[in-house]
C-alpha cells in the first residue's frame, strides 16, 4: 500500500494533498515530501496546508511525521493547518491529545482563510 | 503470509474462534494485517470506533516488532492470533527477535508535545490488559485483552 503525495503552490504557501494510508510503510514518503517543501519554501511562506480527506488510516509514525512538520513550520515563522481529516484519521488526534495542538479546519477553503 | 481459522473453547468451555496469522516483518504488510482484523473485530460485536482502535493498537504492537524485536529486519516473521469469544477480544503477538525490557515499556507523557512515543500509549488507552511474556525460551509473546462494552 502506497502514499500519494501531491504538492501545490498556492498563494499563502503549499498545499499538501496525501492519498493512501499514512504507515510504517509510507510515512516516510510523507517525511520526504515535507523535506522537499521546507528546502523549496520561501521566506513568504504562511502557511502549509495538509489535506487529508484521501487519508483513511494513519499510525503514530504519520502523526510523528506532522508534528515534525508542525514544528519545522514554526522554526520558520509559518502555519501547519491539517484540513478534511476523515473520522477515523481525526479520532487517532483524539487518542494522542493532539486535536487542539494542530491546527484543523473542515475544509481547505476555510483553511486558508484569514492568511 | 498465512491465515487459519480454528475453532477452540475458552477455560469456561465456551466456543471461540481462533485466527492465525503468520507475517513477514516487513511493514509494507501491516496494511493486510488491519485488512483482516477489522472486519474480525466487527464481527465479534465491537462498535465500529472501538474496532478501527483495536485495529489501530495492533498494528502498533505489530510495528514495534518489526523496529525494536527484529530491529528492522524485514526477512523475519511473526505471528498474530486473534481469539474472539466469551466477551471479549484476544490477540497475542509472537516474535522471535530481541527480547524487550518489559520494566522499561510505558506509554510517555502526552503533555509533551514530540515526534515519537505513541504507539505504546494507544496501545495501553485501547486495551483493557496488555502483558508481556519474556519467559519463553527464543520468543517474546505479547496479550492484549479487550471486552466488549
Amino acid at each position: 500500500m502506497k502514499v500519494e503525495v501531491i504538492v501545490e503552490k498556492i498563494s499563502a504557501g503549499f498545499l499538501l494533498k496525501l492519498k493512501g494510508d499514512v504507515d510504517m510503510n509510507t510515512s516516510s514518503d510523507v517525511r520526504s515530501a515535507l523535506a522537499q517543501v521546507f528546502n523549496q519554501q520561501s521566506s513568504s511562506m504562511k502557511a502549509l496546508l495538509i489535506d487529508l480527506s484521501q487519508v483513511r488510516y494513519m499510525d503514530s509514525s504519520g502523526i510523528a511525521t506532522l508534528i515534525e512538520g508542525m514544528q519545522n513550520c514554526m522554526k520558520k515563522g509559518a502555519r501547519l493547518r491539517l484540513c478534511e481529516l476523515s473520522p477515523s484519521v481525526r479520532d487517532v488526534f483524539e487518542l494522542a491529545r493532539l486535536a487542539s495542538v494542530f491546527e484543523i479546519y473542515p475544509t481547505i477553503s476555510e483553511a486558508s482563510a484569514g492568511l | 503470509m498465512t491465515e487459519d481459522r480454528a475453532k477452540t473453547t475458552t477455560e469456561t468451555g465456551q466456543a471461540a474462534e481462533v485466527v492465525s496469522l503468520v507475517v513477514p516483518s516487513h511493514p509494507k504488510y501491516l496494511y493486510v494485517i488491519r485488512s483482516a482484523i477489522y472486519p474480525l473485530v466487527m464481527e465479534a460485536g465491537f462498535p465500529k470506533r472501538d474496532a478501527q482502535r483495536v485495529v489501530l493498537a495492533i498494528d502498533e504492537a505489530c510495528s514495534n516488532v518489526i523496529k525494536y524485536a527484529y530491529e528492522g529486519d524485514h526477512t523475519k516473521s511473526y505471528s498474530v492470533d486473534i481469539t474472539i469469544g466469551q466477551g471479549r477480544l484476544v490477540v497475542e503477538l509472537k516474535d522471535f527477535g530481541k527480547k524487550p525490557d518489559v520494566s522499561k515499556i510505558s506509554p510517555r507523557k502526552l503533555d509533551d508535545v514530540r515526534p515519537g512515543g505513541l504507539g505504546t500509549h494507544f496501545i495501553a488507552s485501547v486495551f483493557d490488559s496488555v502483558k508481556y511474556d519474556t519467559s519463553r525460551e527464543g520468543c517474546t509473546v505479547l496479550t492484549l485483552v479487550k471486552e466488549k462494552p
